[in-house]
């Protein structure tokens, strides 16, 4: 495996991201939302209802608003990824390039670094504004800056690139059966079901999400990235993806 | 000769459908070779066993001196070879010259080489001038002749061609055949799929017909002969049942009779014709005209495949 051919294919897929005004905005909408909703929500929830946020309770709520950064982290590789290979499929441009000197395994990793790369800087820089943001609106109430802290730094460094690598795994596995995006699109969201059930759980305290509940997650969320990998490099080999392949 | 392609009982199977059987074939270095079939005759599906993009199902093939199938030979054939596909299969949202340069790169060819070979190919191409613009606004014929710069980027000792022409307007369809005679100037190994027999028997050195089975390999001129030879055709002022009769007694292959002419098959019309017309003149007969045709590249086509069908 070279890791400089991988990254041509990755060079040339950003090429053709910043010509796509769809997946521009997927990449960018999301981490604003992150960045700038939540808080604008604990700025004015703070505001509207004195009393209500107080420091005993604000922090459980902060980390609440932090884990939609990881369901964040799963959407955007979906329309990368499926556009990524859905859009081959659509040009037929996969023939020509598996026929030249690159193995199966760079052009998926490179599909993969494409996908992955412009959502971590993406989530990462939303993530910084998120934490700057609930700084200032919530340094009143709790008499200290929330962030950064253990936790954030478990969700960020661990958990999200654990949950990016899920999505795009998955995203390429969906895209070799369909032959739209939008269809690409449509059951990728299944992908967001663990991630649901996960913050659901947190919210009736079936689970937590501190450390150690984040150090869980991250584990079976690893275990099922790794199931996922077997599936989509089964599914990307060349024979497969010229005669199978819809 | 030194067979750059060769191919020994080549057979590749989807479930129970057998789209390649037994195929047996040496293309030699600097030769244009045509391979003819109709839709669905396994031409795609040969090219892409050769090309190491889908695997063989038995049989052995050799491109370059490197066995297809082996995993360490398959990268060394796929960096000798250059493929232009049925679909182009371009990035639409790339300009020409970055789908060039990404292929380059691929390739390791260097900057300078990149800068020169992308010029080189679209100047001869016709499509330098747009170099700079979106794929995805190119007519057909500029993006197929795009895919064939793509497929030169690397100088490749062999160039497959999967049915270059078809799909594209007549001029279009001129201009690639004119590429593919300069390619073939300069000493190119050119592997051309084709059902065009008027463009196989231009542009190939040696053609082969492939319908699931190889029919027949062999010159355009060898083709021409080996199924019928030649026919001798004379145009009377009229047949009537003496000249016919006075025929039948010179026993000759294949005659008929079609209004004030009357056609059968010669070896050597030069001795034999002069038989037939005296036989004519002898039974009253008036001649207006004798002519030798002979058999086509489309008539022994048409033959092997109706008989493999």
């Amino acid at each position: 495996m070279r890791l400089s051919k991988a990254w041509l294919v990755a060079l040339r897929d950003f090429k053709i991201f910043r010509r796509q005004k769809n997946i521009l905005y997927s990449i960018i909408v999301f981490p604003i939302m992150i960045s700038v909703l939540f808080p604008t929500i604990l700025q004015y929830a703070g505001q509207r209802s004195a009393g209500l946020l107080t420091a005993a309770n604000l922090p459980s709520l902060i980390d609440s608003f932090s884990f939609f950064i990881v369901i964040g982290a799963a959407f955007i590789p979906l329309s990368i990824a499926s556009y990524s290979i859905v859009g081959e499929k659509i040009e037929k441009s996969l023939e020509p390039l598996l026929a030249t000197p690159l193995t199966d395994g760079e052009i998926l990793l490179g599909k993969a670094i494409a996908a992955l790369l412009p959502t971590l800087v993406a989530m990462y820089a939303g993530a910084t504004v998120f934490m700057f943001g609930v700084d200032a609106v919530t340094f009143g109430s709790l008499g200290y800056n929330y962030f950064p802290n253990w936790t954030f730094g478990v969700l960020l460094l661990v958990l999200v690139p654990v949950a990016v690598v899920m999505s795009v795994l998955y995203s390429i596995i969906v895209s070799s059966r369909v032959n739209d995006v939008r269809s690409a699109n449509s059951y990728g969201i299944l992908i967001f079901l663990p991630l649901l059930l996960i913050y659901f759980a947190s919210e009736i305290h079936i689970i937590s999400l501190d450390i150690n509940g984040l150090l869980i997650i991250a584990g079976t969320l690893s275990a099922i990235d790794i199931a996922l990998y077997f599936v989509s490099t089964a599914a990307f080999q060349r024979d497969e993806i010229l005669t199978k392949w819809k | 000769m030194i067979g750059l392609i060769e191919t020994e009982n080549l057979t590749k199977k989807f479930g129970d459908l057998t789209a390649v059987e037994n195929v047996s074939l040496q293309v030699n270095d600097g030769e244009v070779f045509g391979f003819l079939g109709p839709n669905g005759a396994g031409k795609t599906t040969t090219i892409r066993m050769l090309c190491c993009l889908i695997s063989k199902t038995s049989g052995s093939a050799r491109v370059g001196g490197y066995e297809i199938g082996d995993k360490n030979d398959s990268l060394k054939i796929r960096k000798l070879i250059g493929l232009v596909p049925d679909n182009v299969g371009l990035s639409e949202h790339l300009t020409a010259y970055e789908n060039l340069d990404f292929y380059g790169r691929i390739y390791d060819c260097t900057n300078a080489q990149r800068k020169e070979n992308i010029k080189r190919f679209l100047e001869m191409l016709g499509i330098w001038e747009k170099r700079d613009v979106l794929v995805g606004t190119f007519s057909k014929g500029m993006k197929q002749k795009l895919a064939i710069a793509r497929a030169l980027i690397h100088e490749p000792e062999i160039l497959f061609m999967d049915e270059p022409t078809a799909n594209l307007d007549p001029e279009s369809a001129k201009t690639v055949r004119d590429f593919i005679l300069e390619l073939k100037k300069e000493k190119r190994t050119i592997f051309l799929n084709t059902h065009n027999l008027d463009e196989a028997q231009r542009i190939c050195d040696r053609i082969a017909i492939l319908n699931t089975k190889l029919m027949a390999t062999g010159t355009p001129q060898e083709l021409e002969q080996s199924v019928s030879g030649k026919k001798t055709v004379i145009v009377l002022e009229q047949v009537n049942d003496a000249i016919l009769n006075a025929l039948k007694k010179l026993s000759l292959k294949s005659l008929t009779s079609d209004g004030n002419t009357i056609t059968f098959d010669v070896i050597d019309p030069n001795k034999e014709n002069w038989v037939v017309v005296e036989a004519i003149v002898l039974a009253g007969g008036h001649v207006g005209s004798v002519n030798v045709v002979g058999s086509t590249l489309e008539n022994t086509y048409l033959k092997l495949v109706r008989e493999s069908a």
